[in-house]
């Protein structure tokens, strides 16, 4: 027997086994039946192999009821939604904040759940400042104007006649970890690093219409405003912007979803996630940023002496375990397979390393390709828990050779309260000898 | 610099030198725009280059028609003086005033109400009432007086706190230089 074999039933069971709250009561039940018809002959074996090692016996195979029934009937048209067994696989709102409304708010990525680098569109993170507009896009307009030869205007039909480009990028907001420096907050890893989703964005490089309204000598900022009613804006400079910045029309292989800037973004790879304006309107070509209170009372880094770090747009190299995280359970002693994500808005990662004895110690991760720059990517790392108490985490390396440094190292240089920004720490969680996993951030 | 860099593309247009993000992608000789006006889009070009006050309209509001409209349509979130309410905390006082990293710069209040309050009408204020509002919230922090109006001109001169118009500093990351140790750390 293979230690695939039993690691299989280990990853597959991890959505019910390793549930968080509300799901647990109502998937427990359901587990059996479900794996037993989903893996058929493979999880049979499985379930033989830990039968021989616990000295159970395992029941008889029946002949399952899908299998002695017709199934649901193909609709002559409709939109696909995930089993219901998996309605515990949900965004969820801060439950560490309470929000006193909903409009100014956000939502996180049940990234423990994720399997894959892609996040599925229903459950890319949200942070909105006034709310979720429903854009007519045949209404929608762009115009890019200000220090321009040409001022222009395009409908969508415009925009989507342009070949297109696609990339495979993360997308973080400034403010995950918000909760989780110096004490423990969350729970779970939804909740400690959430704000984080990675999708191939599809839309057309902001520099060719740049090129198309020509740009004036002396241009050397963009803003871009959002169509919604908080008209949230952004100054970027025209070196980014002429880099890799994309204007998006499209995330996993769908229009974008209204809560995710339905019918047009901006795409800014590698930074803080309010910079890639949602609901686009409007981009203005200037010599000079703007200092918006988004980019002064809002989305600035708290420095030591009362500073504060503005225009922070790169999120630095970071990495956490996912697999098994806050909230699981361990289920006995055993082989496990650690695993996570890792991303920098700086480049690729090289390189995650483990430790499992609180950061003494650290191993080399198997990263698992793709490797793309400023994207998602997924380690594994092969562990044998002995049943003890065990502190986890992970270490990632980009290509710049930056190293992700501890809390520790990070509040050297900055001043670790209030609404503290750009959280890249090392982030450990606390397996005790019962098997649970807690958030070990302090 | 790069941006002015021209290049001729199939000999027929002039392109930009585009960078090796997008390599294998070549602008396509096309427009699909269309040209338009500044004087087109004015009831879009609403932003504020809030550290010389470019962009502020015509118009002009008082410290007094401030609270009264305050108390109209922003007391409900805000609470009375601006004291804190339902939804929000004071914006008067503190070390930093009105929020967060604060402003640095007076026109960045009228920019922030002018898109985005009240959050439940945004955009529907005239400039003079941006400007009174503006006023309203400045006074109770005493950086203006009383009977203060302000208009493009004043709201650009009003000098706000010192240690918060310099309290900001460039992104001057990495600021951690960690080491990838593997044994006895």
């Amino acid at each position: 027997m293979t230690e695939k074999q039993i690691l299989q039933p280990i990853s597959r069971s991890s959505p019910e086994k390793y549930s968080e709250g509300m799901a647990r009561e109502e998937g427990a039940l359901k587990t059996t039946t479900r794996r037993s018809f989903l893996t058929g002959a493979a999880s049979a074996v499985a379930a033989a192999t830990v039968a021989s090692t616990t000295g159970a016996v395992a029941s008889p195979l029946e002949v399952q009821p899908s299998s002695k029934s017709m199934g649901r009937t193909t609709v002559p048209q409709g939109y696909g939604m995930p089993s219901k067994y998996e309605g515990h696989v949900t965004r969820n709102r801060t439950d560490v904040y309470v929000n006193k409304q909903n409009y100014s708010d956000w939502s996180m990525t049940p990234i423990q759940h994720q399997h894959g680098i892609v996040t599925p569109n229903g459950l890319i993170f949200e942070r909105h400042h006034a709310g979720i507009p429903d854009i007519d896009p045949d209404t929608h307009e762009l115009v890019i104007h200000g220090m321009v030869r040409q001022p222009m205007r395009y409908t969508m039909d415009n925009l989507m006649r342009y070949p297109s480009i696609s990339r495979f990028h993360f997308m973080e907001c400034s403010g995950n970890g918000l909760t989780d420096w110096l004490a423990v907050k969350s729970k779970t890893v939804q909740q400690t690093h959430g704000l984080l989703s990675c999708s191939q964005f599809t839309g057309v490089p902001v520099s060719w219409l740049l090129d198309e309204v020509g740009l004036e000598s002396g241009a050397k900022w963009l803003l871009f405003e959002g169509a919604d009613g908080s008209a949230h804006a952004r100054s970027i400079p025209l070196d980014k912007a002429l880099d890799d910045v994309m204007l998006v029309f499209a995330s996993g292989g769908e229009m974008l979803r209204p809560e995710n800037g339905y019918p047009l973004r901006a795409f800014i790879p590698g930074w803080e996630g309010n910079t890639s304006v949602k609901w686009l309107r409007r981009i203005k070509v200037s010599d000079q940023p703007w200092h918006l209170r988004s980019e002064t009372a809002r989305y600035t880094d708290p420095m030591p002496e009362g500073k504060f770090r503005q225009f922070s747009m790169e999120m630095e190299c970071k990495s956490v375990i996912t697999n098994p995280s806050g909230g699981m359970q361990m289920q006995g002693p055993g082989l496990y397979e650690l695993q996570g994500f890792a991303w920098s808005g700086n480049g690729t990662i090289k390189a995650v390393d483990i430790t499992t004895d609180g950061g003494r110690t650290w191993r080399t991760a198997d990263l698992e390709g793709p490797v793309l720059n400023k994207c998602l990517t997924r380690f594994r790392y092969r562990w044998n828990w002995d049943g003890g108490p065990a502190k986890i985490a992970s270490r990632a390396v980009d290509s710049t050779g930056y190293v992700q440094p501890t809390v520790a190292e990070l509040a050297a240089n900055r001043r670790i309260a209030g609404f503290v920004q750009h959280h890249n720490g090392i982030f450990p969680w606390a397996i005790d000898t019962n098997g649970e996993v807690r958030n070990a951030i302090a | 610099m790069q941006l002015h860099k021209i290049t001729i593309a199939g000999g027929l247009a002039l392109a930009l030198s585009f960078s090796a993000a997008f390599a294998g992608s070549s602008k396509p000789a096309v427009s699909f725009g269309t040209p338009t006006t500044e004087a087109d889009i004015a009831a879009w070009d609403i932003d504020i280059q809030t550290a010389t006050g470019k962009g502020l309209p015509s118009g002009s509001g008082s410290v007094a028609e401030g609270k009264a409209l305050f108390e109209m349509q922003c007391v409900s979130c805000h609470g009375v003086d601006a004291a804190g309410g339902p939804q929000y905390g004071s914006m008067v006082g503190g070390k930093r005033p009105l929020t967060g990293g604060g402003y640095p710069y007076a026109p960045i209040l009228f920019d922030y109400i002018r898109r985005a309050m009240p959050m439940n009408a945004p955009q529907s204020l005239s400039n003079d009432e941006v400007y009174a509002l503006t006023a309203y919230i400045y006074a109770l922090n005493e950086f203006i007086p009383q009977d203060a109006v302000l208009d493009a001109g004043s709201l650009a001169s009003i000098q706000m706190p010192v240690h918060v118009r310099d309290g900001f500093i460039v992104d001057d990351r990495p600021d951690t230089a960690a080491t990838r140790c593997m044994e006895d750390c």
